[in-house]
């Protein structure tokens, strides 16, 4: 069997051949090793960096931006995105901040993306 | 007249006008109505702003007036209202550029008497400033038409306006000037008794009682006339589509360039707007049932207008300049005049209808001849001038079109002026405010009274930011807010 | 009282690649004023919250608000004196004066030279000439994601896309994240217009089908918007009758392609006529002497990386420039051949090295980028119009092209 598989992990958008030898991967076409673990993961559990955003209060924004500090399963995403409707946070947000710990039970913390400032009413 | 008779002993009393439908034609007539001591006049109209049914989609031209036969009204106010204009700038602060038009023909026996026929026309209508133009001189007019164009008929007199600015401004006139105007409100039904109009039914539910009746409606002025009992003759619906071209294209053209007309009516032209871009069109093309919403472009509509106008000027529609498509609809009429005539059965109620083009032209002329003709003579009510009188408003400051040293200035007394929000038109944040307060409630009516959406981007830089201008300045949530009619919401809700 | 200020270099525009600009000549010494017309800087990168920024220009993989908030931080240490609010009016090219309104007041500033960095501007729907109602809930993607990532808004709760450039794809995967149907994207070209990343990501990822050789009809609607008709395109984008299809949708997003945003500052400036943005050089010099352009008002660029880069070399040659360093009388062309549509520089001086961006007219699944004059060839697999190819070449390997008065750029098709 071959598979081509684009890889999503960078624009770059390598797109990488996997060929069984046996029960072996030969992965080929990647270019960094960023692209060999995405084809692994994408056979056995695809994961995806997910970014959306958090309701703030007080803020000069209505929402914060945030990502996943690093890949999460895929099958996840909808309901850990129902996790994050309910969420708020108050204003000031900081880049990098901690907005829901181990957001995946693996680790993977979701950070705020943008500062946003506390404005007073 | 029987109703007049006991009315006019109480000349204290003020006498109720009601005009129904402010377009163009219904919004200067209200202007010039709230002039008078003895009237109280009400305009009610079904958009949520002025101008914005058949007034908003036309080619804004001002014809000259050598069209129509020298027998019909059209004739007659279409030359007058065209001089009026000049007083309307002043009195109302709109735009109007006299670019001159040119009706051109490929120069044959058979176009040269059509030519001469349409400028004796003009002649015997008092249009000023027409010249019949050939080879060069015709190519120093517009130096990018098409070659085969060889004789035509030009006229210094003719131009282009802003026609819902003409309007929204006549209602802000006739307000200072204590007229009522009532706004996303819809005439649904009306009352008459012993052959007298009393009173119409609002959509609200409000009812509101007059002495006089006056039906402006446009599209609609059968479906007026109806609820008043009176007949009146059937309009049928003409469409013309529309291309818009950014501003690019304006290199091409200096004034209005009509083919030769035909029975269908004036052709496809191409003209410059009064903010600078070019438009290209209309097509004309009958509708099969009567369905005045029917707004929409077609394909065929479309690709007639590119072939048509590269007929005209080579190459205008080549180029990547279309930024918008829409289209109008005009009422037509069998007779195919206007028609304005006090009812003969029911003697308050005047009929305003069949205003298809020059419409736009002729309104204010419209307005004298209402006044003129119909109130102070068939039905003799003497109107007596108010002392005072708010006589003009001031023109709005148009940041785009103030030198860069006013600019300054203006900035230094209201920081609002200096902040861009339509890049495209260059229109600032006091412009937009300023619309607000005026009464702009929704996208589009920001858009009408300002240009700020009107450019080449086509509001993808500044749709966000009037919405929140409009939200913040009149606490409606952004999600309330529609684009022009009451189902065209913008926004479904908070994603948060 | 009309202000007046003087500076070395003056950068218009504060997206990535003004940035870029004005954070590369202040590390060159000069003085550097950088006008942005929002109230903040960082262009469309603040409404881009997902990820795939920066890999070149930071080694890391970013997010917009964060590659925006990178150089920010970086350009308040270096001194660049950041304006905001400040519209750019107009610019005289000659004199290196420029107009600027703002809540401040409607001043001038008159540089040494001038880097533009304005952007693009999306295509809008008009543009596309659909024939039928005219409702709302027709939005251009980019208004879209606006509304949707900082004004916390959604625009309705079914939508088509139009167009499968790359906002598209974004916001399609954004809008069912929040809670909207997404029915499909539509494109009229045989192949996507965005990123192939993108299209599995976005598209693949939740299931929302991709139409190629397909484009919207009629849209249909008196108030909001109802219906949308699709059809399926010939070879020459003509739509097929028979084929229609009805989508219930009340949201139609476009993405139908940026347009650099070249207009209104100044007519002078020369462009060329396929990017559609300004034609400049590999030190990113305009025509006039002293002006530099970058990022998407040169050409529409798919990666911030490659602004950001552009925008760095245009703001250090602004900054010799301005300190009287430098003189490019000597430029050569960059011709265009076969298969190569947006092809970036137009002309060729000897101040820099080359960094050639290209994009195939179709895909190509083998090819090379053929430098005939300098006997330079670039292999690849599946190209793809979307995704620009990039060739760097130092001043040695240059030599050639001052010899043979050019360059030509062509692409071929192997089997
Ligand atoms: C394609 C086209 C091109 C044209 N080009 C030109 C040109 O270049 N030059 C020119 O001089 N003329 C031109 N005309 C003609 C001109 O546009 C019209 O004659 C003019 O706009 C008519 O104005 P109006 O006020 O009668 O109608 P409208 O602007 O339609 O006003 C009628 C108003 O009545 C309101 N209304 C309807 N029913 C009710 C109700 N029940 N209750 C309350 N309000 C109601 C409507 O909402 C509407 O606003 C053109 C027309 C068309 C269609
Ligand atoms: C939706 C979208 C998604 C993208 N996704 C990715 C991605 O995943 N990865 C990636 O690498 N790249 C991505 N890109 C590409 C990249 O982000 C952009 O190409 C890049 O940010 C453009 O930068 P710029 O500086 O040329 O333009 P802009 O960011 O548009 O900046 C131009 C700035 O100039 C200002 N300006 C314009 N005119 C004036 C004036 N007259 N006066 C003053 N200021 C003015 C504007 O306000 C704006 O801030 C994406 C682009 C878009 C639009
Ligand atoms: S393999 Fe590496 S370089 Fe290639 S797309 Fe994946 S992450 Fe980017």
């Amino acid at each position: 069997m071959n598979r081509k598989i684009t890889c999503v992990m960078c624009p770059v958008g390598c797109r990488i051949t996997v060929e069984m030898n046996g029960d072996e991967p030969v992965i080929s076409g990647n270019r960094c090793t960023r692209g060999r673990q995405y084809v692994i993961d994408e056979l056995i559990k695809p994961k995806r960096v997910l970014t959306t955003s958090v309701k703030v209060e007080d803020g000069d924004l209505p929402l914060v931006s945030v990502k996943t500090s690093g890949p999460i399963e895929k099958k996840i995403i909808m309901d850990k995105m129902k996790e994050i409707k309910k969420k708020t946070v108050g204003a000031p947000v900081k880049i990098g901040e901690i907005i829901i710990e181990n957001i995946d039970g693996n680790g993977v913390d979701l950070l705020a993306t943008r500062k946003v400032k506390k404005i007073h009413k | 007249m029987h109703f007049l008779h006991g009315f006019l002993l109480f000349l204290e009393v003020k006498m109720k006008i009601l005009v129904i439908g402010g377009g163009i034609v219904g919004s200067l007539l209200t202007k010039e109505l709230s002039k008078y001591e003895n009237i109280d006049v009400t305009l009610v109209e079904a958009n949520y702003d002025l101008g914005a049914g058949v007034t908003k989609a036309n080619s804004a031209i001002l014809h000259g007036g050598y069209d129509d036969e020298p027998s019909t009204l059209r004739a007659k106010l279409c030359a007058r209202g065209n001089k009026m204009y000049d007083d309307l700038v002043d009195e109302l602060g709109v735009p109007v550029q006299r670019t001159g038009s040119l009706v051109v023909s490929e120069g044959n026996d058979g176009d040269k008497k059509k030519i001469i026929e349409l400028y004796k026309r003009g002649i015997a209508n008092g249009v000023s400033g027409m010249k019949i133009v050939e080879g060069e001189e015709l190519r120093k007019i517009e130096p990018y038409l098409s070659p085969v164009f060889k004789y035509g008929l030009y006229c210094s007199s003719a131009g282009i306006t802003e026609p819902w600015i003409v309007a929204i401004n006549s209602g802000r006139l006739a307000e200072s000037n204590g007229a009522e105007i009532m706004l996303g409100d819809r005439v649904v039904g009306g009352l008459v008794r012993n052959k007298r109009a009393v009173s119409a039914v609002l959509n609200s539910g409000k009812k509101i009682q007059a002495d006089i009746f006056i039906n402006c409606a446009g599209l609609y002025y059968e479906e007026i006339a109806k609820y008043f009992d009176v007949e009146v003759e059937k309009v049928l619906l003409r469409k013309g589509e529309y291309l818009l071209l950014d501003k690019a294209a304006k290199q091409f053209v200096n004034g209005v360039i009509f083919p030769l007309p035909t029975k269908m009516g004036k052709g496809k032209l191409i003209l410059p707007t009064i903010d600078g871009g070019v438009f290209l069109g209309p097509t004309s093309e009958d509708l099969k049932s009567f369905d005045p919403e029917d707004l929409a472009t077609t394909r065929n509509g479309l690709e007639e207008i590119l072939k048509s106008s590269d007929e005209l000027v080579p190459g205008i529609s080549k180029f990547n300049w279309i930024i918008k498509s829409f289209a109008g609809l005009r009422p037509e009429t069998e007779g195919k005049d206007f028609i304005i005539k006090r009812d003969e059965e029911i003697s308050n109620f005047i009929t305003v209808g069949g205003i298809r083009s020059p419409g736009l032209t002729a309104a204010p002329a419209i307005s004298e001849y209402v006044i003129n003709e119909i109130l102070n003579g068939q039905m003799n009510i003497k109107l007596i001038k108010k002392e005072k009188i708010v006589e003009r408003i001031p023109a709005k400051i148009r940041v785009r079109e103030e030198s860069f040293e006013r600019i300054s200035e203006l900035i230094e007394k209201d920081e609002l002026y200096g902040r861009i929000i339509c890049q495209c038109n260059q229109v600032s944040e006091r412009e937009i405010v300023d619309a607000v307060h005026s009464g702009a409630r929704t996208i589009e009516s920001v858009k009408l009274r300002t240009r700020a959406g009107f450019g080449r981007c086509q509001g993808g830089f500044c749709t966000w930011k009037v919405a929140k201008i409009i939200s913040r300045e009149t606490g409606i949530e952004l999600e309330e807010l529609i684009m022009n009619n009451e189902n065209s919401y913008l926004l479904e809700g908070k994603v948060r | 009282m009309m202000k007046g200020i003087n500076t070395d270099v003056l950068v218009i525009g504060g997206g990535a690649g003004g940035m870029a600009a004005a954070l590369s000549a202040a590390r060159e010494k000069s003085d550097v004023i950088l006008l942005e017309r929002e109230n903040s800087t960082g262009g469309v990168l603040n409404q881009c919250i997902h990820n795939g920024f920066g890999l070149h220009f930071y080694k890391e993989e970013l997010t917009g608000p964060e590659f925006a908030d990178k150089l920010f931080n970086e350009m308040t240490l270096d001194r660049v004196n950041i304006i905001s609010e400040s519209y750019v009016s107009e610019v005289d090219v000659e004199n290196k004066t420029v107009r600027v309104l703002s809540p401040d007041g409607a001043y001038e500033i008159y540089a040494k030279a001038i880097v533009i960095a304005t952007g693009a501007r999306e295509r809008p729907f008009g543009a596309l000439m659909i024939p039928g109602d005219r409702p709302s809930g027709i939005y251009t993607a980019g208004l879209a994601q606006r509304f949707v990532n900082l004004e916390n808004r959604l625009p309705g709760k079914r939508a088509l896309i139009l167009g499968s450039g790359d906002i598209g794809l974004i916001m399609a995967r954004r809008l069912v994240l929040e809670g909207m149907k997404v029915e499909a994207v539509v494109e009229r070209m045989p192949f996507p217009g965005g990123l192939l990343r993108n299209i599995v990501q976005c598209l693949e990822d939740y299931n929302i089908p991709l139409y190629l050789s397909h484009t919207v009809t009629k849209t249909v609607g008196r108030g909001r918007l109802e219906k949308v008709e699709v059809s399926e395109v010939d070879e020459n984008y003509n739509p097929i009758p028979g084929t229609e299809k009805i989508y219930d949708v009340d949201t139609l997003i476009l993405s139908a392609g940026l347009i650099p945003q070249v207009e209104d500052i100044s007519d002078s400036l020369q462009l060329d006529r396929v990017n559609k943005g300004y034609a400049v050089s590999n030190s990113c010099e305009t025509n006039i002497d002293g002006i530099y352009a970058a990022g998407n008002n040169v050409a529409v660029f798919d990666l911030v990386d490659y602004v950001a880069a552009e925008g760095w070399v245009a703001g250090r040659h602004a900054a010799l420039k301005s300190k009287g360093g430098e003189n490019n009388t000597e430029k050569y062309p960059v011709i265009r051949g076969k298969n190569v549509s947006i092809l970036v520089p137009s002309y060729i001086d000897f101040n820099e090295s080359l960094r050639l961006y290209l994009r195939i007219s179709k895909p190509i699944e083998h090819g090379r980028v053929i430098l005939k004059e300098l006997n330079i060839e670039k292999k690849f697999v599946d190209g793809v119009p979307s995704e620009m190819i990039q060739m760097v070449l130092n001043k040695k390997k240059m030599e050639l092209i001052r010899e043979k008065g050019g360059l030509f750029v062509e692409v071929v098709e192997d089997e």
